[in-house]
């Protein structure tokens, strides 16, 4: 079995999140924003469980596991809220929630 | 320590303060009885002064209240106490204040009775006798500005006593702000006094100048320099508050004032308070000849302008201001050609008929139901056979006919004018001219007022209160037989004494044509004024009306004063006024505040509630600091 070299591990994760942050910022739409969020989550679980199997370690899946609940968590709020703002302004375009502005 | 001499403005003091703090709640005669009868015991008390004053060997009395303050300068300190003095010269002044203060306010309590704040109007009387007195019995100078800026303050509160009335409160903030120029001036004389002499007390004054004069100091061009100037600066306060040539124009507008005010306050007291100072100030007066020669000069431009103005004025109370003027000019002239007793006496006679004039003029005000216009009176000597006669009396006694006071004081001014070295035959002309205008500008009040039919058609309201006509019989009195009173003074001025004598002769016919001037102008009036006198009010095509033409107009506005200083102050200040609206100055401050406004703007801009804004700043951040921390 052939080693995947940390530093190739670490750029796949880098770039995954980039791609997901540029998404959240770039996109207007609260629900791919929140698809992006997840997206760097996982950017996240790749480097924990890369870091796992170089270091021939259990704790970086243990880590994954732990960031999937709270990924999961995290999503069913973030719908909730999503649908909420659908009722409410019948719009999902984040840049309608700017009412906290100075 | 004399407690009579002491207590005397104390009297009337605390008059002013039991009506000022009751009120209203003090019924009429209660209030007229407190400020009245305060007002009797002052006469009273100044006349025992009298008598004890002429009873002492060198006739001053001197009496030490308490100590106030001390100043010191580099030639040293020196006390300034709250210290009475009365000499020769006092003595008149507390006579004139108490007595005809006493009469005018016997007067008042019954003039303004059905006023309802007739016991705010009593206590400014009386708080006006107060300050007056202190102002003559002032032994310091700066205790004499005390007295100075009260009753400044008095004339202020009683000319817009009716300050429902917006003319009036104009017509008094005018009286202040014009006096206070003159006062502003008087202080720094003041200042500059005290800074050459190191003193203020009036007596050690005039004696180191006297001193400085003998030792010929003048010599010493820095000291002589000073001199004129503190009697230039002086002058300006005398000029201010006797409404002689540059600050004359707040007298007329001061008629505003309750009638009896007008008496008190603008004819017999306070506006002969510059007199007063300058008689005070002789010493240092006498060491600068120029001012004398200009104190000579303002009483005679004075008196020549207000006695043409007065010819020209339709309101009887304008009539009578004017006619003020020109007798302090006549009391000014005196002074500058050093005839300080003659000034002093015409004073305390003009005080005399000029109260009575005033009072008259009040009751005959008030039986024409606040009728002023002299064009809508006419035929009172019928209707109101009382008044006039004491009108009469007052007038006779202007225009110095002989016998009465008017003419020994006024004939003492003019006998001392030829041969004066500070005035001279011109100033004597001017005083005679003087004369004359005031035996026709007299004549024609008279003539306008109380000749021919009447004017009006309401019926006379008559005022038969006893003590209101024994008020002006007493004045009446005064004013025919006041010449009589002896009055030396050589005690306070011994040293004009030794002036040496004048060169000029006079010629015999002087004191002739003194005397008959006001005649020729009788008789110049009796023709010139016939419609005036035989007017009648069945020629109905022909009514009575003031003459309207451009110069009497301008005559009537006091000669363009008014316009001219409207033109030179008031409306390049307002001018200014309106270039800087929005306060220049101001706005260098407001640098700060823009500054400020400048940050919160841009500020404001990065706070935009976009979430995804606040999302990018936040990642760039964080590259930021990792790029930091990893290079």
């Amino acid at each position: 079995m052939t080693s995947i070299p940390l530093f190739h591990l670490l750029i796949l994760s880098s770039l995954l999140f980039a791609i997901g942050f540029i998404g959240v910022v770039a996109r207007k739409n609260t629900l791919f924003m929140l698809m992006s969020l997840e997206v760097m989550l996982n950017a996240v679980g790749v480097a924990f469980i890369g870091a796992g199997s170089v270091w021939q370690q259990a704790d970086g899946q243990v880590m994954f596991i732990l960031i999937l609940t709270l990924a999961a968590a995290e999503v069913a709020v973030g719908l909730a809220l999503l649908i909420r703002m659908q009722k409410k302004y019948r719009s999902l375009d984040i840049d309608v929630l700017n009412q906290m502005k100075g | 320590m004399n407690v009579l001499l002491a207590s005397l403005p104390f009297y009337p003091f605390l008059s002013f303060l039991l009506l000022i703090v009751f009120g209203k709640k003090l019924s009429w005669r209660l209030a007229a009885t407190i400020s009245v009868s305060s007002m009797a015991i002052s006469a009273l008390v100044s006349a025992i002064l009298l008598f004890e004053l002429s009873a002492t060997k060198n006739q001053v009395m001197t009496v030490n209240l308490w100590h106030w303050f001390e100043l010191s300068n580099a030639m040293g300190s020196s006390d300034v106490n709250v210290r009475f003095y009365l000499d020769g010269l006092s003595a008149v002044m507390i006579s004139v204040v108490t007595g005809v203060g006493f009469l005018i306010h016997l007067f008042a309590a019954i003039y303004m009775k059905s006023d309802a704040n007739f016991s705010r109007f009593m206590a400014y009387m009386n708080l006006f006798i107060v300050a007056m007195l202190i102002l003559v019995l002032a032994d310091n100078l700066a205790l004499l500005y005390l007295g100075w800026e009260g009753v400044g303050l008095c004339s202020f509160l009683l000319i817009g006593f009716w300050y429902q009335e917006p003319s009036n409160v104009l017509a008094a903030r005018k009286a202040f702000i014009v006096t206070r120029i003159g006062d502003t001036s008087m202080a720094i004389g003041l200042l500059l006094l005290f800074n050459s002499f190191g003193q203020l007390n009036i007596e050690a004054v005039t004696v180191l100048a006297e001193q400085a004069n003998s030792l010929s100091a003048r010599t010493n061009a820095e000291s002589a320099d000073n001199i004129y100037w503190i009697a230039l600066l002086l002058l300006g306060g005398a000029v201010g508050k006797s409404a002689q040539l540059p600050l004359q124009t707040w007298l007329p507008d001061a008629m505003a004032g309750p009638t009896p005010v007008s008496a008190l306050i603008h004819a017999a007291t306070m506006v002969t308070a510059g007199v007063y100072l300058i008689a005070r100030m002789h010493g240092i007066f006498l060491l600068a000849p120029e001012v004398m020669n200009y104190v000579a000069w303002l009483g005679a431009l004075t008196l020549l302008l207000a006695g043409i103005a007065a010819l020209a004025q339709t309101d009887i109370k304008r009539v009578l201001a004017y006619s003020t003027m020109s007798q302090i000019g006549y009391m000014m002239l005196a002074l500058g050609a050093g005839a300080w007793s003659a000034g002093v006496f015409h004073l305390m006679t003009h005080a005399f008929f000029k109260a009575l004039l005033f009072l008259t003029a009040g009751a005959v005000i008030y039986a024409l139901h606040h009728q002023q216009n002299l064009f809508k009176m006419g035929g009172l000597l019928k209707k109101l056979p009382f008044e006039s006669s004491l009108f009469i009396i007052g007038l006779i006694c202007l225009m110095a006919l002989p016998g009465t006071s008017g003419f020994f004081s006024k004939e003492a001014i003019i006998a001392q004018l030829w041969s004066s070295d500070t005035a001279g035959p011109m100033l004597w002309w001017c005083a005679i001219l003087g004369a004359l205008l005031t035996s026709i500008y007299s004549c024609r009040l008279f003539f306008l007022g109380f000749l021919g039919k009447a004017r009006f058609n309401e019926n006379v309201q008559l005022e038969k209160s006893s003590l209101l006509r024994t008020s002006l019989i007493i004045l009446a009195l005064l004013s025919l037989f006041g010449g009589l009173i002896p009055l030396d003074l050589t005690l306070v001025f011994s040293s004009v004494m030794n002036l040496p004598l004048a060169q000029l002769t006079e010629p015999t016919w002087l004191h002739t044509v003194a005397i008959i001037t006001p005649f020729i102008g009788m008789v110049f009036s009796w023709f010139y004024f016939k419609s005036y006198r035989i007017y009648h009010l069945a020629s109905k095509e022909h009514i009575l009306q003031p003459n309207n033409g451009r110069f009497v107009v301008f005559c009537r506005q006091g000669l363009g004063f008014d316009g001219l200083y409207k033109k030179l102050f008031i409306m390049p200040y307002q001018w200014l006024a309106q270039i800087n609206k929005n306060d220049i100055f101001d706005q260098i401050m407001m640098l700060n505040s823009w500054y400020v406004g400048l940050w919160h703007d841009a500020l404001v801009l990065v706070q935009n509630g976009s979430l995804r804004w606040y999302l990018a700043a936040f990642g760039l951040a964080i590259m930021l600091l990792l790029g930091v921390s990893l290079l």
